[in-house]
């Protein structure tokens, strides 16, 4: 007989979708922020983030090749997400070696020790973020002013959240849509609060995330900040210019939608990503309220980051068929 | 529109090969084999020898308790062998092997077309010609339908379900069933009902068969039929009987040992209702059904009502024969069906359609590495996290998989066939249910009351 | 200074606190275990691989203290020596066996089992054994996905990807009965190590039918039944339709050996009885059939067939 017959258990059929597929994805979600980064910073944008790219990817494919001597996986577009989310969060002036540190952090140490993609237990673009704030604090924070217009009058380089923990500014007078739509210093990627929404759009309308994470940090960081606004002001309309000001500012929105959502370091079943997304929503405000960093969201993420094994752990679905005994 | 709660995928439906291809007679085989275990339970005990002559509906083998079924001679000739014969897996099993010589049929059974509506029969005398016919969940399922009729003391049913879901891509012949057969189903429905003793019927029908819907609406109320009509959304699995339970009745049937009894509800496949009819107006026993043949490159798909029994090479030859290199030919439909290595096999109780997939598509995807991405979780109909049990499986931590639920999975196939790293996550997971649910029968053989 | 003293007093505290809860616990929680369970341990080889029947060498250990009668019990790996020690050390009287060896009785090499599809899931012995027959018409046959390979924790078995067969490296087999365990098709056994890792065997465990057997597999026993007739010590049952050798009764006759119409009698470590030279039409093919050297019986066997298959093409 002319055929072979193939044997394989059911199921016979694939979804179309591949790890590669997501990784595109999610770079496209993040077209809008970068359009936007590049419009308030100009070609440093895109000088940071082609270098992040760049470098990411090289590390990954020659750890592979020559260190590990196996198959490289750069084709799964992986690495180039770590690198524009590393890139998303750093100045736009940043000197090109700190991005390849950055670089070699993220991908070197917080990927590549652990086994590459699908083993580490932290974020890798993060972790490589924070090596770089803590190794390089002044780089890491001076940001240049947009080119385009201010958040705020006359107050210049100082980021909204670095202005209030200085006490610099009131939130009553910020311009909150200017910080929505991405008028502000900060990390490249951070700023544009609009754009994140919309990629963040787009990764829930292909299922690419889910709405949990996001809904559940953003949530609790508002609730947060609401009752921060009533402890410090009573009934005023502090009530929702402060929870508006901290899902803008800093790196909420980045956080939240692109970052906190990893697969890899994120829980396995939908309770279990609410509780993880309300632990980065309030360790990133008890940092921005008490701590001495003017953003925690970073750190909060990796925090969870480490939780989320145990969450998975304990934190089960609710299996089909049990009803609640009341 | 209606759906199952939790999880579920939306494999494309490739239905539209063969589902407007009307019901076809395939013509008589020349010989057919006939598995003795066509059914969950025990198998059949073989009431004929080589040399004995047989008609067309005869019984030639006798169900093995209560947990089993009658099977009939779909042709009439004479037994050649009852012998191990090796199934569409290559496994050898008992099976008859029957020669035709023309078509003789049993005398009682009712060959016209008439259709008749009237039945005075009381729900045991019913079940007890369901149980003659050798009737079983045609669905795929093949658990025998007296069984199910049959009401455990201290349960109620409330409702009766009729599934005509087939959420399962590619196959149509639960639709042309529906579309060409709509008042000889809703007449099973009625004898159903009286079995019963029920009131409340409805018949599931995915919102991809809009033209089956119209026509059961239509029919029933020309007809006057006291049974609902239910569009349910497009969904994978939702024609596994405890999501189509929980999407139509909006409960939940308990973990195992929970049965859909349990919560007042019975569920029947759309042919089996429609066998259920013929068996009690026609004494027509279970000798024939209709198999889709399809794939996206077979040049012919086609429904074939064909009698049990036939090679599933004759039909494979009707559609046009496979196609050149490659291939997978598969009894059932992509998502549960089960590879064969032997087309010669037969159609048994239980083949709702062949689909034959060729080239590429006939192999899995690579495998690559697990990026956690929870989409399997977010797949499973049974609330499961097959990322873990497929991993506890394959690294044979018994007793962990067993208090992760692994005995709930249903193998519908969701977790692999959404994993975008490509895991074979059921394979697993299917080695290790089987081995879980081994222990728990030993050790319920262990601690059973000794006498 | 104020600072200073406040820390210190503090830290100190509650050290000296946690110690004193700690201390507490371990008293409550102590469990009192027998010290000669970790003397015992360290007499076993520590390998862990559960061949004994305990989940690992600590098990073992237990049991072996705390029964008085360890006839039972058996540590294959270290063999009668580790036995003897640990015996001696408890006072108690060690168990006698005599080794073994892991054999994988299936002939069904590549040219003699002929692929009729191709297996695409996972690569799990396991997992295509539950499914459906495997590449082959061979119900009963080697599947050669290493589900054993996984099992065996001394590197001693491999599936040779020429045959598509497990192999057992005799010597570094321990017996520890982890692959037999594996095996889904049950075609490894533990059999008597005879020195010289001398064996014969019956390559095979096909319980079809010996027309259906042939089909499938040229090196399948047809169950015909001629080695039984030919042993003088009774050691050859047929049941099934499957001979079977019983290494106990077994003294190496080789006689069985050329009785078999298929080959599927292996001999190894050991010339092969002369051929009777029965008829002189025979002669000619006699020595083709016989092999040089001792140890490559089978692959020569394997080559004779191939040739007489390219004949009949």
């Amino acid at each position: 007989m002319a055929n072979k017959f193939i044997v394989a258990t059911a199921p016979h059929m694939h979804s179309p979708e591949s790890t590669k597929s997501l990784m595109r994805d999610v770079l496209i979600a993040l077209v809008p922020a970068f359009i936007v980064s590049a419009y308030v910073y100009g070609l440093d944008a895109l000088r940071v983030t082609a270098i992040a790219v760049v470098s990411c990817v090289l590390v990954e494919y020659l750890i592979q090749k020559f260190l590990l001597k196996g198959a490289t996986t750069i084709g799964n577009l992986s690495a180039v997400v770590t690198g524009v989310l590393l890139a998303f969060n750093m100045p736009a002036n940043i000197a090109w070696w700190i991005v390849v540190v950055g670089s070699i952090v993220a991908i070197g140490v917080a990927k590549m020790t652990f086994g590459g993609l699908g083993r580490n237990p932290f974020n890798p673009a993060l972790v490589g973020r924070v090596f770089l704030l803590i190794a390089y604090p002044a780089q890491m924070t001076s940001f240049p002013q947009p080119a385009v217009g201010e958040y705020v009058d006359a107050l210049a380089g100082a980021t909204p959240l670095a202005a209030l923990k200085a006490q610099a500014v009131a939130v009553g007078d910020v311009n909150l849509l200017n910080m929505f739509a991405g008028v502000m210093p900060g990390s490249m990627g951070e700023i544009a609060a609009a754009a994140l929404l919309a990629g963040g759009l787009y990764m829930l309308w292909r299922r690419v995330i889910t709405w949990h994470i996001p809904v559940a940090v953003l949530g609790s960081m508002a609730a947060f900040a609401f009752v921060v606004a009533l402890a410090q002001g009573g009934v005023s309309s502090l009530m929702y210019e402060l929870p508006a000001f901290h899902l803008l500012a800093g790196g909420a929105m980045l956080g939240a939608i692109f970052m906190a959502t990893d697969y890899v370091t994120s829980p396995m079943n939908p309770k279990g990503m609410i509780i993880y997304g309300i632990g980065i929503g309030l360790i990133t405000m008890v940092i921005r309220q008490w701590g001495a960093y003017p953003e925690g969201m970073s750190f909060a993420i990796l925090i969870m980051n480490a939780v989320a094994p145990l969450i998975n752990k304990y934190v089960k679905p609710k299996r089909f068929g049990v009803i609640k005994n009341k | 529109m209606k759906t199952f709660p939790i999880g579920g995928v939306h494999p494309s439906d490739n239905k539209k090969w063969s589902c407007n291809k009307p019901i076809e007679v395939l013509e008589l085989p020349d010989i057919v084999n006939i598995p003795l275990a066509q059914h969950i339970g025990a198998p059949a005990t073989a009431k004929v020898a080589k040399g004995d002559k047989v008609l067309t509906g005869q019984l030639i083998a006798e169900a093995t308790g209560f947990m089993s079924a009658n099977i009939h001679s779909p042709i009439s000739g004479t037994v050649t062998a009852v012998d191990m014969q090796p199934n569409g897996q290559g496994l050898r099993q008992m099976m008859i092997t029957i020669k035709r010589e023309g078509d003789e049929w049993m005398p009682e059974i009712d060959r016209t077309a008439e259709i008749k509506r009237q039945c005075n029969l009381d729900s045991a005398a019913i079940i007890a010609k369901i149980k003659d016919a050798g009737i079983v969940g045609m669905g795929g399922a093949t658990f025998p339908t007296h069984v199910k009729l049959s009401i455990p003391a201290g349960c109620n049913a409330e409702y009766l379900i009729i599934n005509g879901v087939e959420c399962e891509p590619y196959l149509t012949s639960d639709h042309r069933t529906m579309l060409e057969r709509g008042e000889e189903l809703l007449i099973g429905v009625e004898i159903l009902k009286k079995a019963l003793n029920v009131d409340k019927a409805v018949i599931g029908v995915e919102n991809n068969k809009p033209d089956a819907i119209a026509s059961l609406r239509k029919i029933a109320k020309e007809k006057n039929f006291a049974v609902t009509i239910e569009p349910l959304k497009v969904q994978y699995p939702q024609g596994g009987e405890k999501q189509l339970i929980a999407a139509i009745t909006g409960r939940e049937v308990p973990p195992p040992p929970g049965l859909p009894i349990h919560v007042g509800a019975v569920v029947c496949n759309a042919s089996t209702t429609v066998a259920v009819y013929e068996a009690v107006q026609k004494n027509k026993p279970l000798i024939e059904r209709v198999v889709t043949i399809t794939g996206k490159e077979m040049k012919e798909p086609r429904n074939l009502l064909t009698r049990m029994g036939t090679p599933i090479s004759t039909l494979v030859e009707m559609a046009g024969g496979l196609p050149e290199g490659d291939v997978k030919v598969v009894n059932g439909g992509p998502m549960m069906g089960r590879a064969m290595v032997n087309i010669d096999s037969p159609v048994t109780k239980g083949c709702s359609g062949v689909s034959v997939y060729s080239g590429k598509e006939a192999h899995r995807v690579e495998p690559s590495a697990c990026i956690k991405c929870a989409k399997c979780v977010a797949a499973c109909p049974m609330a499961l996290e097959p990322y873990l049990i497929s991993k506890l499986a394959k690294k044979q931590m018994w007793e962990r998989l067993e208090e992760e639920h692994i005995t709930d999975c249903i193998e519908c196939g969701c977790c692999q066939f959404t994993c975008p790293a490509g895991i074979a996550l059921l394979d697993y997971v299917r080695l290790g249910k089987q081995t879980v649910m081994g222990i728990i029968r030993a050790r319920a053989a262990a601690n059973a009351p000794k006498k | 200074m104020t600072v200073l003293v406040s820390t210190i007093l503090t830290l100190s505290g509650l050290g000296i606190l946690s110690a004193v809860i700690l201390y507490f616990v371990a008293q409550k929680f102590k469990v009192e275990e027998d010290p000669r369970i970790d003397e015992v341990e360290k007499m076993l080889p520590g390998a862990n691989c559960g061949g004994c029947g305990f989940a690992g060498c600590r098990g073992m250990a237990d049991a072996l203290v705390k029964q008085d009668d360890i006839s039972s019990l058996y540590c294959p790996v270290g063999g009668a020596e580790a036995m003897k020690s640990v015996a001696s050390y408890l006072g108690k009287v060690a168990p006698e066996k005599e080794p073994t060896v892991a054999t994988v009785r299936c002939g069904g090499v590549c040219s003699k089992r002929p692929h009729t599809n191709e297996y695409n899931g996972s690569k799990s012995c396991a997992v295509a054994a539950s499914f459906y027959v495997g590449e082959t018409a061979c119900a009963y046959g080697c599947l050669g996905y290493g589900d054993c390979v996984e099992a065996c924790a001394f590197d001693a078995i491999k599936v040779n990807p020429e045959t598509g067969i497990a192999e057992v490296d005799a010597d570094k087999c321990t017996a520890c009965g982890a692959c037999v365990k594996a095996c889904p098709k049950h075609i490894i056994e533990l059999r008597k190590k005879w020195p010289k890792n001398r064996a014969v065997y019956v390559s095979c465990v096909s319980k079809d039918k010996g027309a259906v057997t042939m089909k499938a597999c040229k090196a399948g026993c047809i169950g015909c039944g001629k080695c039984a007739k030919v042993c003088a010590f009774g050691a050859i049952t047929v049941e099934n339709g499957v001979a079977y050798i019983d290494s106990q009764k077994c003294k190496l006759c080789r006689k069985c050996v050329n009785e078999c119409p298929t080959g599927a009698i292996v001999l190894k470590g050991m010339d092969p009885l002369p051929k009777e030279p029965k008829a002189p039409a025979a002669k000619p093919a006699a020595p083709a059939a016989k092999p040089a050297e001792p140890k490559k019986v089978e692959p020569k066997a394997a080559e004779v067939n191939n040739e007489s298959d390219n004949k009949q093409k």
